[in-house]
């Protein structure tokens, strides 16, 4: 899959947090429509990564350069990069309290909507539009009318992450650890969504640490990240081989190199 | 003292003069009052319930007491206050009740300076009962001029269905109104309420309520209050609820005017079975200063308390909030929960948040906690990330830590336009 142009170019990034280098100069390239998949040891800065590519402002940029679209990423505000098609699932997703999960994915969506030129949706529009994207992940609107995140489980947490996703539809999205905390229906659930909207002009960065996901969503290139370094990269099948050896071997060879 | 003695003197020529065609129970009322005013002073922030709050500039300031509006607002001039078309409805101007502007119904819903005469009985048993006076000097001297107000009696197992609104109106003249209310649900009545406080200019006036609400077994009522004075006035007020057995209370305070505001809020859960809600907002700005002091009374066994307030405090503007619960002997299986939580969106900003539990009995669950501090970069970046700009970002993340507070609000039309009322409020932030 080396044809296609690439619709992010990571170039040397080194990214410090609280002082602290975690980043230590990664390279990465995704073409449309591809999907890669990151894995690697706990702190090996997985997630760093992920929120770097978002914008989050906690996180100082060393040096290195991000290209999405040819645009410098790394200069533009997290709302710039949402509306020019990054997604970011958290982790962690993020509680907000007295403002309804429908409310707010409305508002969401209506910034991009903005920003493309379309003409926002009322909450009825929106309502009917919304339908179809909850069946698709099993909810009813009852989740819709409670705080975003606030009191829901750990998986649910994770499934509204899935269901922003396809609900924003973007260019360039980024799982991070979506598939922890879900039961085997609700990752199978991700899985479809992810390989609903998979198309050529759309493409993945699925951070996870466990293969069971990867059976569900082939991914073109698997990655692995250790210590802040891309220490290998290969096809589908590194990740049987990390679930069956593990990150040792590769730390060690990461030493040697 | 040249306040405390200028008004016992207001109090003596009011009293020879203009306010003599009363009951002599009343008349007794008011000397006591004045009396227990005289001896109490204004509070000072030597004594705990003052600590954070100066009533300085009230006492410093020369309000007259209010005589009759010299011209009466249209129904048009006061409609931007008016929150529903339809139902009851008392408005008052500088103390005054408006016939014209008001849909009084009978005996029940109506002026209490009619129904003083009119419904004696009902009248004498309650007022005054449930508002302390001992160690309250406004209240005391609430009292020593009670004259006028809301009054609203809900039959049994009577409902009204339409939210009922209690609109004090200030001209904006400085000077010092003593609006009293009085409502009264007998067993199984259920109504609603919406008591407002504004005014038609702006102006430095002194505002100085007290409301008692009880509530009879069974009985339900949703209250909801909101103090919008001018920003220039003063607005003391105790708002005082006694519920009977299995009755529920649902208290809805949202305030946002004045420049100087204190709020007494008392609930007494009298009866076995009791359910209270008190929800509380406050959205300061400038240089406003917001005391809410409230007090819920778990006197019987197997009642619920569930309290919230919520902050909101820009530029210099300061909130202190103390949350009293006290659980009595013998009123086991309390289920209390109170929680305070304060956003400072300037470091000028400063909120005081005391919850302070008393409790006599042991098989009791209370809880409380309270939060100060900014908004929170986390949720800020998640809704960045998800296309929503920073300054909406931040407005939304706002309107929420209102809106959790106007989401418990379950009288869906009084919900709706207190949260326009919010929203016109924080956009101007
Ligand atoms: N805000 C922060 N302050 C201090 N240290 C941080 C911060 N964010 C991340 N780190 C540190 O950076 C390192 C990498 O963290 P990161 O979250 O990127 O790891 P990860 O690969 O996603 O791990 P996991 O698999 O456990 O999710 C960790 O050692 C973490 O403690
Ligand atoms: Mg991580």
């Amino acid at each position: 899959m080396k044809q296609g142009k690439g619709l992010l170019e990571v170039k040397g990034l080194r990214v410090a947090v609280a002082g602290n280098e975690i980043l230590k100069g990664v390279d990465l390239t995704i073409r449309d429509g591809e999907v890669h998949a990151i894995m690697g040891p706990n702190g090996s800065g997985k997630s760093t990564l992920a929120q770097v590519l978002a914008g989050h402002p906690a996180y100082t940029v060393l040096a290195g350069t991000a290209k999405y679209e040819g645009k410098d990423l790394l200069d533009m505000k997290p709302e710039e990069r949402a509306r020019a098609g990054v997604f970011l699932a958290f982790q962690y997703p993020v509680e907000i309290r007295g403002i309804t999960n429908s409310y707010f994915l409305r508002s969401a969506l209506n910034a991009l909507r903005r920003e493309r030129g379309e003409a926002e949706l009322d909450p009825i529009d929106f309502l009917q539009f919304l339908e179809q994207k909850l069946r698709a992940i099993g909810w009813d609107d009852s989740m819709m009318n409670r705080p975003v995140n606030e009191g829901f489980s750990g998986g649910e947490k994770k499934r509204n992450e899935i269901l922003q996703l396809a609900v924003l539809e973007p260019r360039l999205a980024i799982l991070d650890e979506t598939d922890s905390g879900l039961d085997i229906d609700a990752l199978k659930t991700v899985a479809e969504t992810v390989n609903k909207l998979r198309a050529p002009n759309r493409s993945f960065l699925i951070v996870t640490h466990y293969q069971r996901l990867l059976n569900y969503i082939t991914p073109d290139v698997v990655h692995v990240l250790a210590d802040g370094r891309i220490v290998k990269s290969g096809g589908p099948e590194l990740a049987h081989e990390l679930e069956a050896k593990g990150y040792d071997w590769l730390r060690d060879a990461a030493m040697v190199s | 003292m040249v306040a405390v003695e200028r008004l016992v003197g207001a109090y003596n020529t009011w009293a020879t003069n203009g306010a003599s065609e009363v009951p002599e129970w009343l008349k007794d009322m008011r000397s006591g009052a004045i009396a227990r005013f005289e001896s109490l002073g204004f509070p000072n922030m030597k004594q705990e319930a003052w600590r954070f709050t100066s009533v300085a500039p009230i006492a410093e300031g020369s309000f007259e007491q209010a005589k009759p509006p010299a011209r009466i607002p249209t129904l048009e001039e006061i409609r931007p206050f008016l929150l529903l078309e339809a139902g009851y409805r008392l408005v008052f101007v500088d103390g005054f009740f408006q016939r014209a502007l008001s849909t009084p119904f009978f005996d029940d819903v109506q002026s209490l300076a009619h129904v003083v005469t009119h419904r004696q009985d009902l009248v004498r048993q309650h007022l005054g009962k449930y508002a302390a006076t001992e160690d309250r000097p406004f209240s005391a001297l609430n009292t020593a001029f009670v004259n006028d107000g809301a009054f609203v009696h809900v039959p049994a197992k009577a409902t009204i269905a339409e939210p009922i609104q209690l609109l004090f109106l200030a001209s904006g003249k400085p000077a010092v109104t003593h609006p009293r209310n009085l409502v009264v649900l007998d067993r199984e009545a259920r109504a609603s309420i919406v008591e407002t406080y504004a005014s038609l200019s702006h102006g430095a006036y002194w505002t100085n309520s007290v409301t008692e609400i009880v509530v009879g077994e069974a009985a339900r009522v949703d209250y909801h209050r909101v103090q919008r004075e001018s920003p220039g006035a003063y607005h003391v007020a105790a708002t005082q609820t006694h519920q009977g057995r299995d009755s529920t209370v649902n208290l809805h305070m949202v305030a946002f005017g004045a420049a100087l505001a204190r709020h007494d809020i008392g609930a007494v859960l009298a009866g076995p079975g009791g359910r209270l809600i008190l929800n509380g907002l406050y959205l300061l700005a400038s240089q406003q200063h917001a005391d809410h002091h409230t007090t819920i009374d778990h006197a019987a066994d197997h009642c619920e308390s569930h309290e919230y307030f919520n902050g909101v405090l820009d530029d210099k503007s300061r909130g202190v909030f103390t949350g009293r619960i006290i659980v009595r002997p013998g009123a086991q299986k309390t289920d209390s929960k109170q929680t305070n939580n304060n956003l400072l969106l300037s470091t000028d900003a400063h909120a005081d948040s005391q919850p302070q539990l008393e409790i006599y009995a042991d098989d009791v669950k209370c809880t409380h906690g309270s939060t100060v501090g900014p908004l929170d970069p986390r949720a800020l970046f998640y809704l960045r990330s998800r296309g929503i700009g920073e300054h909406e970002a931040q407005q939304l993340l706002t309107y929420g830590f209102a809106a959790e507070i106007l989401g418990r609000m379950e009288v869906a039309p009084l919900r709706a336009q207190l949260d326009g009322i919010v929203r016109g409020r924080l956009a101007e932030q």
